[in-house]
């Protein structure tokens, strides 16, 4: 059968023959970590490359165009073609710059969003580190995008930049707590920080999480949202009133590193929203006769979670910035604490102390 | 140095760093102001201390020139002073120059008037929903307005030839009749259009971040509104009658039957609610506009050059898609007007912006200025 976990295997078992024929194996520890990185990122790039273009689809769709469509079929390498044309063009830079941190904080924002996947399982055993900590090191990683982008703003010397680096740096660390909290009754329940962890407790107890905790979910997709600075989030780039926010000054493939990972970071907060509420590499209940593999289960709902939180972006208006800090301080973080205690109680009830 | 260094901290208060305030040049280059207008804005923080628009980067002396044109010349010029609503600029100045004159056009020509002004109207209102939701971040009902507004303009362009700056309503008149298949295609276009209206309300009118964006943001009450000269759908908002069609009723709009959109909260999701409303009842006005259409000639019988009477002059005004539109003409005799003077909807309802925006958030400033419906050829003119 074949599944995630035997092409895992087999590519390993075939590269440590490889190791020993080259009489590196004693280098296998430091060599296998950097392979799987490699490999990740390039799924990463053509993922999100990919990404893109369904956004333009997703949206044209959503408003009656028809998208792009010139650039190979159906428009499938329109964002190759953008790629190569961010890169070779000029690199804009104001003259009264920051210079260091204005060098920096593109990269900064690329690599902390990107180093997020590492700990996604996409199936059972394939995970580049799955680490015991994983909800943990993603929430602390994710985290140095507000960094990036403060610096991004601040190094600019721009007003409209500077003004978007401060929306920022106050919104994604309010919707952090949310974000934080509406994890937390998952970790109650099933003990365990790791996301192969939770996605195993919920294929023994024989239920995703979206059930008993649709709230969590709820919660979870909205801060993910405004963590990840998307409409009707985005104020901090917000188009209509500060231009192009904390990138305005960005041009090449500076401006395509924000980007790119503003999309990586909508991909890691699917794949974590997929992992924790909607059962991770887990077939469909009843469908598991089709012996379709585990990572394909988990893409086509990472897919599906991807094209909510689209559509989210191609339907509401923007909240105005007090009213986004009063939507996340005073509506979102009540709930759900209240949700926490509520599914302690619950637990408790259920199952007394040993929950586990 | 010391010295020096302390007289500065006492200069700039008790904080060793001074407090500036943060003025951010809003335009004339930028994505929400529709145009070339440009706005300081003096910022605390978010907060609004002050916007003061600066204007002028779009004139082009439109009334000057006419001075040195005749009168049907003029009407060329007047496309240019609301691209977005020309229909309704071309019939204020062939209007005042009639008035001037004491020509009357026949009756198939005011009906065919009333059914491309009110057509105007609707593309206009389709636009302004469009830039209003884009304003307030919802990019989607843009794209579905311009999807309408494409169906109006081809039934221009069938007509007149043209998409955006028709010079279709002359002096005396219309260009040319409409061709026989306009009657059923206008009519068809109406019955396509009509729940689409439905269809922009269900995705803005009460969509809980449109009414947290627009509802209490930037209120006109009735007597700042009339004191500071607002008009149009923007002063209906606030449950003003002021609807020029039934005040003062031109072309024929005292033989159909309408209501007069007024909202009474006087803020922006009353100004967008009176235009949405005002949609509805252009369509039934082009209804009726065109079961009235007879056969007929469409022009009236004029002296080869039109000539104003010696020190005549006239102030004629009509409703158009943006509020009052005023045409003030100052003949001397010859078939030059010695003084053209527009009086423009955008140029008086933008008056109210700093004071509307003042304290509140910037994100406001572009609630306001959209829902204000401000198009910046005809503030600067």
């Amino acid at each position: 059968m074949l599944t995630g976990e035997n092409i895992v295997q087999l590519v390993s078992g075939l590269l440590h023959w490889a190791y020993a024929q080259a009489g590196i194996s004693s280098l296998a520890g430091v060599i296998d970590p950097i392979i799987s990185a490699v490999v990740m990122f390039g799924f990463i790039a053509v993922f999100v490359m990919f990404l893109v273009w369904m956004e333009r689809k997703v949206s044209a769709h959503m408003q009656s165009r028809i998208g792009p469509n010139r650039v190979g079929p159906l428009g499938l390498l329109q964002t190759v073609a953008d790629a190569i044309k961010l890169t070779i063009k000029e690199d804009v830079k104001p003259v009264n710059r920051d210079k260091v941190p204005y060098f920096i904080a593109p990269i900064v924002a690329f690599v902390a969003t990107f180093m997020g996947m590492v700990v996604i399982p996409f199936d059972k055993g394939v995970v580049v580190q799955d680490l015991n900590v994983g909800i943990l090191y993603i929430i602390a990683i994710t985290g140095f995008t507000v960094i990036a982008i403060l610096t991004a703003g601040w190094s600019s010397n721009n007003k409209y930049a500077l003004l978007g680096g401060f929306r920022s740096a106050a919104q994604i660390i309010s919707y952090e707590v949310s974000l934080v909290l509406s994890v937390v009754p998952i970790i109650m329940i099933t003990g365990t920080l790791s996301l192969s962890g939770i996605v195993e407790y919920q294929k023994q107890a024989g239920y995703w999480f979206i059930l008993p905790q649709i709230v969590a979910f709820l919660i979870f997709i909205t801060s993910a949202t405004a963590e990840a600075n998307r409409a009707p989030f985005d104020i901090p780039e917000a188009e209509s009133e500060l231009i192009g926010g904390f990138h305005t000054e960005y041009s090449g493939v500076k401006f395509a590193m924000f980007f790119l990972g503003e999309y990586i970071a909508v991909v890691v907060s699917s794949a974590v929203a997929v992992t924790l509420f909607l059962g991770g590499w887990l077939p469909l209940p009843y469908l598991d006769f089709l012996h379709i593999p585990g990572f394909v289960w988990f893409l086509a709902k990472l897919l599906l979670v991807i094209y909510l939180i689209m559509a989210f972006r191609w339907t509401f208006p923007r909240l105005r910035v007090d009213q986004l800090m009063d939507f996340g301080w005073k509506v979102l973080i009540p709930i759900s604490i209240i949700n926490i205690l509520a599914t302690a109680v619950v637990w408790f009830c259920l199952y007394g102390k040993g929950a586990q | 140095m010391t010295d020096l260094l302390l007289s500065q901290v006492k200069l700039s208060g008790e904080s060793q760093f001074g407090t500036d305030e943060y003025v951010v040049n809003m335009g004339p280059q930028h994505p929400a102001t529709h145009g070339v207008l440009r706005l300081i804005v003096k910022l605390d923080g978010e907060t609004v201390k002050e916007t003061i628009p600066v204007l002028g980067y779009l004139h082009r002396s439109i009334e000057k020139i006419s001075e040195n044109r005749t009168y049907p010349q003029c009407i060329t010029y007047t496309d240019r002073v609301d691209y977005v609503s020309a229909m309704s600029v071309n019939l204020a100045f062939a209007l005042a120059t009639e008035r001037l004159m004491g020509i009357e056009a026949p009756a198939r020509a005011q009906w065919l008037r009333m059914v491309f002004v009110e057509l105007q109207r609707l593309a206009s209102h389709l636009l302004w929903m469009g830039a209003f939701a884009g304003d307030i971040g919802a990019l989607t009902p843009f794209l579905y307005g311009l999807r309408e507004r494409e169906r109006i303009l081809d039934l221009f362009e069938m007509t007149c030839g043209q998409r955006l700056t028709y010079n279709y309503i002359r002096i005396g008149g219309v260009m040319i009749d409409v061709l026989p298949e306009f009657v059923p295609k206008c009519r068809a276009f109406l019955d396509y259009f009509e729940p689409k209206i439905a269809e922009y309300e269900g995705l803005l009118t009460y969509n809980p971040i449109f009414l947290e964006r627009t509802k209490g943001v930037g209120v006109i009450s009735p007597e700042v509104g009339i004191n500071a000269g607002i008009c149009g759908p923007s002063l209906r908002g606030s449950g003003v009658s002021c609807d020029v069609r039934k005040q003062q009723p031109y072309l024929f709009y005292d033989q159909v039957k309408f209501n007069e959109c007024l909202e009474t909260a006087g803020d922006c999701w009353s100004r967008y609610k009176v235009r949405m409303n005002e949609m509805r009842e252009s369509i039934s006005i082009i209804r009726q506009s065109l079961d009235r259409l007879e056969p007929g000639p469409i022009e009236a019988k004029m002296p080869p050059v039109l000539k104003a009477p010696t020190n005549s002059e006239i102030y004629s005004r009509i409703e158009s898609s943006r509020g009052e539109m005023g045409v003030y003409l100052v003949g001397d005799g010859t078939a030059k007007p010695w003084k053209v003077k527009y009086r423009c909807a955008s140029f008086s309802n933008l008056y109210l912006l700093d004071e509307l925006t003042r304290g509140w958030k910037v994100a406001d400033i572009m609630a306001v200025l959209g829902s204000l419906d401000m198009i910046v050829p005809e503030v600067d003119r």
